[in-house]
């Protein structure tokens, strides 16, 4: 995407296509915008609920000129989306951001909670691309695993799920089988790791792929206000999440490590933990 | 030409090129002002700090029209409280001046905050006394003569480092407003602020931003921004800082010609991230080298005639 589209990235009205409950807390929208459909895995877009709020959501899949998000009910301007309806009226402005650099090797995908959501976008991506496809999620229950049906075909061998309370798979964080895997195959047999999740599991894997020299890539997220690049609320360190990331490699995840899992700004600008 | 053609000077402040960062982009941590300062900018503005922590309004805060932005922020900001620890630390990591972009609601929160910015290492405070979209702070005092005379007194009278004042286009008669700043004591003016301005969607009927009205920033504003530096530079001596719409070294340059002696970037940085200090620099260097001029000083307000 050029420079000169973000910046006139005016805001497009448009309307719920459909809406499909995934679990009792997530629902993934879908409605039609040609510019969002041309969106790579990893990019963003900002979603205008009228009089409610304007927040930015990772972009979960395109098809024709069509896009999904999908959503967590987490707050006000969330649980208000969660109450509309097929027809209902919306507004869009994006794609923003970079996106994830696709690997052909042996990669790992490691999503946590609706951090499922962009590396679905991903895998479908890889799917065609890389060697070996391994995805690792992680929940706090099991009906909040996300996607696992259409995740399966896509990946070389059978995704790993993780809950916190032990309703399905394995009962530990998502980064205990990336620990496992890391010591047992290592840098030989991984090519990337590619994490979207709470940002204190995606610290964590940033620690076990530094600990075992695999590079990265992880989709981080702050307060968004303006999406382009401007306002200065979502800074990690010198990058600012919407322009420079959302997707941070390897590189720069050390150059925010001080911040990362940590710290963030908050309305006030000021600091506050993540 | 001179060794340091781009060297431009605001009252005791020296520059080392013309080109700041505006207020209210980026500018809040010492890491993103040290990126502006690392891309060359000649120096930087903070966002507005106010007395107390704001946390600012919700989104949308931005709504992106043909040629510019319109915002309405609503002034988020920790409080100088907690911002002049920052204001410290970014003194340690940046080398061109740091201007701290004050706002407040009397003439005493305003002394206050900027007596604490200097404090920590504010080479500089810039009033913002224009913000078009927070009530009793910003343009209701930038449009009266009365009421700005009194905040810049009693700024000047707690602080020596120097007092820039950041004008509203949204008056009648911009030039009696930079007369009033400059009678009060005013070291440099401002020139100009966001233009008032509101963005609709038909298909809602709503107006968009959560505040409704904004500020419309962006090329769209340019012309209006280079006249209001025009005539101000007419009637004042202050030195002027033109802003406004700025994307390119041609815009930089006819703001220099209109009478401005360095120029703030702001809404470019959507468009061409922190380099465009760089690019603009590079662009005015050549322009004075195929003028022959051997400073920006030989053509600050040079478009006028006689």
């Amino acid at each position: 995407m050029s420079e000169k589209l973000t910046a006139t990235n005016t805001l497009r009205v448009t309307r719920i296509a459909s809406v499909k409950t995934e679990n009792p807390t997530t629902k993934t929208y879908t409605f039609k915008d040609a510019r969002c459909a041309k969106a790579k895995p990893g990019q963003f877009l900002m979603l205008w609920i009228p009089t409610i709020d304007e927040i930015p959501l990772s972009i979960m899949n395109t098809e024709g000129s069509t896009v999904s998000v999908t959503v967590k009910n987490v707050g006000d301007a969330t649980r208000h989306l969660h109450s509309m309806k097929r027809g209902d009226t919306i507004g869009v402005r994006g794609p923003f951001g970079n996106y994830f650099t696709p690997n052909s090797g042996n990669v790992l995908l490691v999503a946590g909670g609706t951090g499922t959501a962009p590396l679905l976008y991903l895998a479908k991506q890889l799917a065609v691309k890389a060697k070996r496809l391994s995805f690792i999620m992680g929940a706090k229950t099991r009906n909040e695993l996300l996607f696992l049906n259409q995740l399966e075909p896509l990946c070389t061998e059978p995704p790993t799920a993780t809950t916190e309370d032990g309703t399905y798979g394995l009962k530990c964080l998502a980064t205990q089988p990336l620990e496992t895997l890391l010591a047992k195959e290592g840098k030989e047999k991984l090519d990337m790791v590619y994490a979207c999740g709470p940002e204190r599991m995606t610290r964590q894997v940033f620690n076990l792929t530094e600990k075992h020299d695999v590079p990265m890539e992880a989709s981080l997220e702050r307060l968004m206000r303006c999406g382009i690049g401007i306002c200065g609320s979502c800074m990690i360190g010198k990058y600012r999440v919407c322009k420079d990331g959302p997707v941070f490699n390897s590189t720069r995840l050390r150059q925010v490590k001080d911040e990362l899992g940590i710290s963030k700004l908050g309305f006030d600008g000021n600091r506050i933990p993540v | 030409m001179s060794s340091h053609p781009l060297k431009t000077c605001l009252a005791s402040l020296e520059l080392e090129n013309p080109t700041a960062l505006a207020s209210g982009i980026l500018g809040y941590s010492p890491e993103s002002l040290q990126r502006i300062a690392e891309a060359s900018a000649g120096a930087v503005v903070t966002k507005s700090v106010g007395l107390k922590p704001r946390m600012g309004y919700p989104n949308p805060t931005v709504v992106q029209v043909n040629c510019g932005i319109i915002n309405a922020m609503g002034l988020p900001n920790p409080g100088i409280a907690e911002y002049a620890s920052e204001i410290s630390f970014t003194k340690t990591v940046i080398k061109v001046p740091l201007i701290v972009s004050v706002y407040g609601y009397t003439a005493e929160e305003y002394a206050t905050v900027a007596k604490t910015a200097t404090e920590a290492g504010a080479d500089a405070v810039e009033l913002n006394v224009s913000c078009p979209h927070v009530k009793e702070t910003g343009s209701e005092i930038g449009q009266n003569p009365k009421l700005l005379t009194q905040v810049i007194r009693q700024v000047k009278a707690t602080t020596s480092k120097p007092v820039i004042v950041k004008l509203s286009p949204n008056v009648t008669d911009i030039v009696e407003i930079a007369q009033a700043a400059t009678t009060a004591g005013a070291d440099a003016l401002t020139a100009v602020n966001t233009v008032r301005a509101i963005a609709i969607d038909t298909e809602t009927a709503l107006p968009i931003l959560s505040n409704t009205r904004g500020g419309l920033s962006g090329p769209a504003i340019k012309p209006i921004a280079l006249r209001c530096v025009y005539d101000i530079y007419e009637q004042v001596k202050t030195p002027i800082i033109g802003c406004g719409g700025i994307t390119k070294w041609q815009d930089a340059v006819e703001f220099l010609l209109a009478g401005a002696s360095a120029v703030q970037i702001g809404t470019a940085i959507a468009q061409q991230n922190p380099e465009v200090f760089q690019n603009i620099n590079r662009g005015i260097t050549a322009y004075l080298k195929k003028k022959k001029h051997r400073s920006i000083k030989e053509i600050v307000g040079k478009a006028h005639r006689n």
